[in-house]
This record gives structure tokens, C-alpha cells and sequence, in this order.
């Protein structure tokens, strides 16, 4: 029993990527002595709150066959919007406004990808490199925006707000773990519920598996897409909002071009690219070893320039391994039904 | 007779002004195991989604038990008990089976939350139905085909199932398969379902229905009971072709062998391997699958290369290591699945027919001659009849037989001494096997060497001069054709 539990899990990218991260946070130990220390893992789970964030959303669009790169874009539009109209409002008030008002231009947002995609059939990749530019094209041209350096004080407060501080015992510094990781955990917690609960979520692993015998089976293939284009704008917005609080400013060009990273975090945790297989857990282990990357080759005394090619290389392993699995499965497969059709 | 099932009468369908069904009328009575026939392209897909619901006739009306409707959605004709089996089954191949078997009932039901132990006892029912044994926990994908075409049928039963339409269901199964599925056929016609079996494979005909109908070209030609009918009326029916019978009989064979295989090995797959070809002979293998017989095909056009044993080819030892090297030496194969190993589909039919040929339709600086090029493709779409209007056009546009029809074209059009063929009308229609066989037999005759691998057994005994059996691997057997039935084949694949 142990040892096909064993085999189960040696079969998932999950453990692999697990593996990983494991030997790298050892090898960075090992160089900086500085990775197991109290305030370098809260600093790392407070960077991971906003690619965490993304990610959970770019996964429900990838399991159902699709590939969103949108999504900062959107993120970077809603969130400057709103804090534009609040800072020209001198708004003094709480956290409250701020995410209603980035719920509501993340889900508008959303819908217009939901529209183009469900409701006329288009590609999601192809829709989402448009409206990805024409968001740009709104903030910069329209918007005509520009740095915002002085953000309304609730938001300010709650990018400072801490559940609890960690300190260093040895270099004496200290990091705060954000408030926001209760919204990390939060919409992870939803959209763990409504992947494996609920029929939609389900109905999401179903079209990415055939879109055609999802529609037959009766579910309404058309509502489930539009629905998950609102909710990814609306978490995208809610991540980018944190970013802003987090920063203390509102810098509109910031989170563009983060896409391809939380992509490739979602495929390193094993998730399929072409849609209806991978698990919210690989998609987190993912993430965590992609922020880890970016985080800790400084503690190892690599160059920043170096960052790139490690991810890339990173990239190319993770999903080879898991290429290399997947054809491995395919010829031991081929070889069984051989074997049987043979007796 | 008892109240029909299902009955349809003088249905209309156009599609952009083309008559796709011109007034068809079918009647289904209960456990009646009813097959609808035609030629790719006459209309029963066009008939089947208009039963369940899919497309609206323009004129004509559907009953189901006694109620009539001018037109129907797919929910209203599930409520009917009306099922329909897909050739690609409607499956999820990345979820389990247990969920597979679940959604539907669920989806009808309205549920929003998943209960996994609520989709289990649906799951388990759905298969003791048909007392199928298999892991609800398996994902779909890693089933066989014949599994996962059970999965679709015991998920059809779930509903009431009064008729269940099965749209070509034994296009990608073994003869075993095939046998186990016409089992579960006639056990769900004593429960008093009826099935509309949809083929045009005149075997299956005989062998399961009761009753058919034919339509060729959007009308009925003909509905009657399947004992009154032999091959030569069928294939006349379905077509509105005579056929002459295509026996062939080696002539102008070369004394000495264009391709020796001695002792050919490759471990896993099959075991010394022996036999000759000669120029104007046309050799059938065939064996169950797994029998040994795709990788043998594949080891001489050098896709995989066997671990030991001998391949000469006329009278030369060759090492065929890769494509490239089985091309040089003068070896074509036609792939099993055309669509996805030999045809580029979006591509036009000319590029399909040329592209192994480029080199010599180059000129010297690799630029390629355009000319050359029109004529080769004029030639080789006359010759072989390719039906195309164009031969710019894609070769998704052209019909199975037809595309078929390209791809030996594209061997052809290079000079080759042997052409392997795998399944070479698998899924074809009458009309077009027939002319592929007769193009086949006239190669032959013109000198090349031709091997084909089928697991059609009339197709084998019509068209080949000498027959291998293959079983596990092993050449079980070598007959000669003129002197062997049908039935013995099977015998010795068995």
C-alpha cells in the first residue's frame, strides 16, 4: 500500500517541483546560511502573495483549455483606475471602497473577455494579446496615466498592516507578514472549493478535456466561460489593488509583463497547457519555486541578470520532465494492451 | 406491429441551399435492431442529428410513441429516451470514469455541489447495467477504446434509454471488441431498447440487424428486412453501382524477389519474421491487433528498426534504419490513420500528392519548378480519379476514400518497387474501396510489389496473391487464398 502511495506520487510533476524546491532552498542554505531564517521565509511568502493571486487565476483559465495573458493588463488598468478616482477624491476612508470599486472594474473588464471568448467563440490566447493591449492602450493613451506616489491612506495602511512581524535573531532584521496573505489564502480556499465541489468547477476541467462533449453532457458551456472571465478579472484586480497597497504607490506599468512567469510557474506544477488536467496544488508549488528563483539567487550572490536564464532553465526542465513521463506512460501502456490483446 | 419507437416521416433538411435529406422516412419499432446504411456524405449524420435534436427539419415530423413534434430539442428527445453514441463517444479523456458516468444525470438534475459518493452509486449503477467491470477511478484516457465506448454506452443507458443511436461504433474496434459489443447489442434489445446502428459495413449488417434502411444522396432507397438482402444488393443500394467481382490473380511476376525478410526481430513486438516478396505479387498480412503485424510494417519503412534478422532488397542486404533510408531503397507505406500520419489535411490536395517527390520536381538550385509541378499534380488526379473540383483545395474537403486516394498518390508520384499498405480502406466507403482495390490490383500488374496489412478479411482474400497470419508476434501461418474461406481465416487469427 505505502509503496503504491509512493508510485502514485513519483508519477506527479508536484513532487518533482517539491523536490526542487527542497534541494534549492539546501543549497542556499548551505551558501548564504541566510534562507532558513525567520524573516527570509516571510519575505518570500509575502512576494508570493500577488503571483499567488494571478495564478490561481490563470489556472481555472488554463484548465479549461485556454491561455490568458491578460491579466496584468487588466489588473494594472482597474487598479490605476481606481486609485486615480480615489486620489483625486482625496478619499480618506478604508479598505472597503477601494476592492469594491476593483471588483467592479475587474469584473467589467472580465466580461469583456468573457464576451469575446464564450459568447463569440474565439480563441482565448488571441483575444487576450488584443484586449491585453487595447488595457494598455486605455491607461497610457486615454487614461494618459502616470505615476500616482501618494496613494489614499487606507490603502497605505493596508499594505503596512502586519499579522506578525519576523525577526532575524542573528542580523537583527525584521519582516512583516502583510494582512493580504489572509486574501492569498482566502481566494485560494474559494477556489480550492469550487474546483473539486462544485459542478462548475468540475464543468471547467470538463471543457478542457472536449468542449464538445461538455456541451452534449449539458453543461452550459457558454455561461461557465463567461463566468470564469468575470472572476479572473475580479481576483487579477484584487491581486494588483495588494501590489499597489504593498508598494505604497501606484506605478501603472509595474505589473505588466508578469504573465509569462506565472504561466510558466502554472506548467512547472504540472499543469496540462492544452487544458483539463493539473491540480491548485502543483499550481502553488509552481509559483512558490518561480518567486523562490526570483528571490533567493541574491541571497546565493548570483547576479540579478542571471535570474532569466535560471527560470528558463528551470522551465525547459520541469516540463520536459513531465514530457518525458507522459511518453514513457504512453509506451508502457501501449505495451500492456499489446500484452493483453496478445493473450 | 407494436407501437414504433421512433418514427420519422418525410423529413427535409437544406443546408445553404443544398438538399441534404429529400423527404426520409424511417420507422423503429421496440428491441428492434434497426441499421441505417450509406455512403459517406448521403445524409444519416444529418438524419441522426435531427432525430436527437440537434439540427431542425425544414418540413416532415417526429414521433416518439405516438406523440408527434415538428421539431425537437436534444433535451426533449433525451426525455423521449432517445440516446445518441457518438463515433467519438462524448467522453472527458482527463477525468475519471466515475465522473464521465455521473455528469449527465447530474447536469439534469440541476446540482450545483459535487457529492462524490452521490456520483459513485450513479457510476456503479450505470455500469452493472451492462455488467462492466472497470475502475471507476481510472481516468478515461488510459482505457481501451472498446472501454471507453462502454463508458458512453452505460452512461446512455441512465436515462430511460428507448432507443440508443450508435453512429459507426465499431470504426475503431478489433474483431473481439466487435464481437463483445454486439453481445451487449442484443442483451439491451431483450430489455426491449432498440438500436439504431449506423455503418456501412455490409458484415456488421448481416450479422446484427434485423431490419435497415439505406439513403443514398438525402433519399431512402430502401427499407426491408436484412434477410433479404445479399452483398451484391447492398453494395448496389448503397451506391447505385454494379460491381464486378475483383478477384485477383498474380500476373507479369518478376522471378526473382524485390523484398527478403529472414528472421526479422524486434523484441516486444514480433519474432522471426520471414517472407519474400516479389515484383507483381500482392502479399496480405493480417492477425488480431497486437498481433505483431502494424510493427512489422513499421520496422520496413524503417520507423522502427528491428533487432536482428535480414532485409534484402532485390537481392541486396539493406539496413532501413530510418524513412529516409526505406525511401531510398524504394519502400512506401500508407499509414493506418491517414489523417493524422498521412496527410497534411489543411494543406491543398496537389502539396499532398507532391511533397515526397520535391526533390525531383526541383531544379538544380532547389528552387522548385512550377510547371513540373501542375503537371505531376494533373497527372496523378486523373489517374487515380481523385473527385475534386480543384486540386487547390484542401484535403479536409475530399471524402475518406478519396483521401485515400491522395495518399497513394503521393507514393506514386516517386517510382517505388514495393507500397505498404496498412488498413487501406479502413473506414472508406463501398464505391471507393472497390476502386482503391482495383488501382491496387492494376499496380500490381504494372510490376510493383505490394503488401497489405488488413484486418479485413474479404478485403485480403480478394486482393492478395499469398496470405501471412500473425499471432503474438509469431508468422503463424501461410495460406494461399484462392483456397481458404472467410471463416478458416478467422480460424487461424484466433
Amino acid at each position: 500500500m505505502v509503496s503504491k502511495t509512493l508510485k502514485k506520487l513519483t508519477q506527479r510533476n508536484e513532487f518533482y517541483i517539491f523536490i526542487v524546491i527542497m534541494l534549492l532552498s539546501v543549497v542556499i542554505e548551505i551558501r548564504s546560511g541566510q534562507f532558513f531564517t525567520p524573516n527570509n521565509l516571510v519575505d518570500i511568502a509575502s512576494a508570493l502573495i500577488v503571483p499567488g493571486m494571478f495564478a490561481i487565476g490563470a489556472f481555472m483559465v488554463i484548465v479549461s483549455g485556454g491561455i490568458d495573458v491578460s491579466f496584468p493588463a487588466l489588473a494594472s488598468l482597474s487598479v490605476y483606475t481606481a486609485t486615480r478616482i480615489l486620489t483625486d477624491a482625496n478619499y480618506k476612508g478604508g479598505m472597503l471602497l477601494p476592492i469594491l470599486m476593483v471588483v467592479a472594474f475587474g469584473a467589467l473588464l472580465g466580461a469583456l473577455n468573457g464576451f469575446f471568448i464564450a459568447y463569440l467563440k474565439l480563441p482565448t490566447l488571441i483575444i487576450t494579446l488584443g484586449t491585453s493591449s487595447v488595457f494598455k492602450g486605455i491607461m497610457q493613451g486615454v487614461l494618459n496615466s502616470t505615476q500616482i506616489a501618494t496613494i489614499p491612506i487606507g490603502m497605505k495602511q493596508f499594505g503596512l498592516g502586519a499579522l506578525f512581524v519576523a525577526e532575524n535573531q542573528s542580523s537583527g532584521l525584521t519582516s512583516r507578514m502583510p494582512t493580504a496573505m489572509i486574501m492569498l489564502l482566502a481566494v485560494l480556499f474559494i477556489a480550492y472549493i469550487v474546483l473539486r465541489y462544485t459542478m462548475y468547477g468540475r464543468g471547467l476541467y470538463a471543457i478542457g478535456g472536449n468542449e464538445t462533449s461538455a456541451y452534449r453532457a449539458g453543461f452550459n458551456v457558454r455561461a461557465i466561460k463567461f463566468m470564469l472571465y468575470v472572476s479572473v478579472g475580479i481576483v487579477s484586480s484584487l491581486a494588483g489593488l495588494i501590489r499597489v497597497c504593498m508598494m505604497g504607490q501606484c506605478h501603472p506599468t509595474n505589473m505588466l509583463g508578469m504573465e509569462m512567469m506565472i504561466i510558466a510557474g502554472i506548467v512547472l506544477g504540472g499543469t496540462s497547457i492544452s487544458g483539463g488536467a493539473g491540480s491548485l496544488t502543483g499550481c502553488m508549488i509552481g509559483t512558490i519555486l518561480i518567486v523562490m528563483v526570483q528571490n533567493s539567487l541574491i541571497l546565493l550572490g548570483v547576479p540579478t541578470f542571471w535570474q532569466g536564464f535560471f527560470l528558463g532553465m528551470l522551465i525547459i526542465l520541469g516540463t520536459g520532465i513531465s514530457a518525458m513521463q507522459v511518453s514513457r506512460a504512453g509506451s508502457r501502456a501501449f505495451k500492456k494492451t499489446a500484452g493483453e490483446a496478445a493473450k | 406491429m407494436a407501437q414504433s419507437v421512433l418514427k420519422v416521416v418525410d423529413i427535409k433538411k437544406s443546408f445553404a441551399g443544398v438538399e441534404a435529406l429529400k423527404g426520409v422516412s424511417l420507422e423503429i419499432a421496440p428491441g428492434e435492431i434497426h441499421c441505417l446504411a450509406g455512403e459517406n456524405g448521403c445524409g444519416k449524420s444529418t438524419l441522426i442529428k435531427i432525430i436527437s435534436g440537434v439540427y431542425t427539419a425544414d418540413a416532415g415530423y417526429i414521433e416518439f410513441g405516438g406523440r408527434s413534434y415538428q421539431k425537437i430539442t436534444p433535451i426533449e428527445a433525451i426525455m423521449n429516451g432517445i440516446q445518441v453514441i457518438y463515433q467519438d463517444f462524448s467522453i472527458f479523456p482527463n477525468l475519471s470514469v466515475m465522473e464521465n458516468l455521473a455528469f449527465n444525470t447530474e447536469l439534469a438534475d440541476k446540482r450545483v455541489l459535487v457529492n462524490r459518493k452521490r456520483f459513485r452509486k450513479i457510476a456503479e449503477e450505470a455500469i452493472a447495467k451492462i455488467d462492466f467491470k472497470v475502475d471507476l477511478d481510472a481516468k478515461v484516457k488510459d482505457l481501451s477504446v472498446a472501454d471507453k465506448q462502454l463508458v458512453a454506452i452505460s452512461r446512455a443507458l441512465m436515462f430511460n434509454a428507448k432507443l440508443i443511436i450508435m453512429d459507426e461504433p465499431t470504426t475503431a474496434l478489433t474483431k473481439k471488441e466487435v464481437s463483445a459489443l454486439f453481445k451487449i447489442i442484443l442483451a439491451l434489445k431483450e430489455q426491449g431498447i432498440s438500436i439504431l446502428f449506423v455503418s456501412h459495413k455490409l458484415n456488421e449488417v448481416f450479422e446484427i440487424s434485423e431490419r435497415f434502411t439505406i439513403i443514398r444522396s438525402g433519399e431512402k432507397i430502401i427499407t426491408g428486412n436484412t434477410s433479404d438482402l445479399d452483398d451484391k444488393k447492398f453494395s448496389y443500394y448503397m451506391t447505385g453501382r454494379e460491381f464486378e467481382d475483383l478477384s485477383f490473380t498474380a500476373k507479369n511476376v518478376e522471378e526473382e524477389p524485390v523484398l527478403e525478410v529472414e528472421d526479422l526481430s524486434l523484441g516486444g513486438c514480433y519474432e522471426n519474421v520471414s517472407f519474400s516478396l516479389r515484383k507483381g505479387e500482392i502479399l496480405g498480412i493480417t492477425g488480431l491487433l497486437g498481433s505483431g503485424r502494424t510493427e512489422l510494417a513499421l520496422s520496413l519503412f524503417g520507423l522502427k528498426k528491428a533487432d536482428s534478422g535480414n532485409i534484402r532488397i532485390n537481392g541486396k542486404e539493406v539496413v532501413l534504419d530510418s524513412v529516409a533510408a526505406a525511401m531510398e531503397n524504394k519502400i512506401g507505406y500508407v499509414p493506418e490513420d491517414r489523417l493524422t500520419e498521412g496527410l497534411f489535411l489543411s494543406r491543398s490536395i496537389g502539396e499532398n500528392i507532391i511533397i515526397s517527390d520535391l526533390n525531383s520536381l526541383s531544379g538544380r538550385a532547389g528552387v522548385y519548378d512550377f510547371k513540373k509541378k501542375k503537371s505531376a499534380i494533373n497527372k496523378w488526379v486523373k489517374e487515380l480519379a481523385i473527385a475534386t473540383p480543384d486540386p487547390d483545395n484542401a484535403c479536409s474537403t475530399l471524402s475518406g476514400g478519396n483521401q485515400q486516394r491522395v495518399v497513394l498518390a503521393k507514393w506514386l508520384a516517386r517510382d517505388l518497387d514495393v507500397l505498404i499498405l496498412n488498413g487501406p480502406t479502413m473506414g472508406v466507403d463501398i464505391g471507393s474501396k472497390h476502386d482503391i482495390h482495383k488501382i491496387l490490383q492494376s499496380l500490381a500488374e504494372k510490376g510493383l510489389g505490394i503488401i497489405i496489412i488488413s484486418d479485413d478479411l474479404p478485403e485480403i482474400l480478394q486482393n492478395c496473391s499469398h496470405i501471412l497470419i500473425m499471432k503474438d508476434g509469431r508468422v503463424t501461418a501461410r495460406l494461399d487464398p484462392k483456397k481458404i474461406r472467410e471463416k478458416e481465416l478467422s480460424e487461424y487469427m484466433m
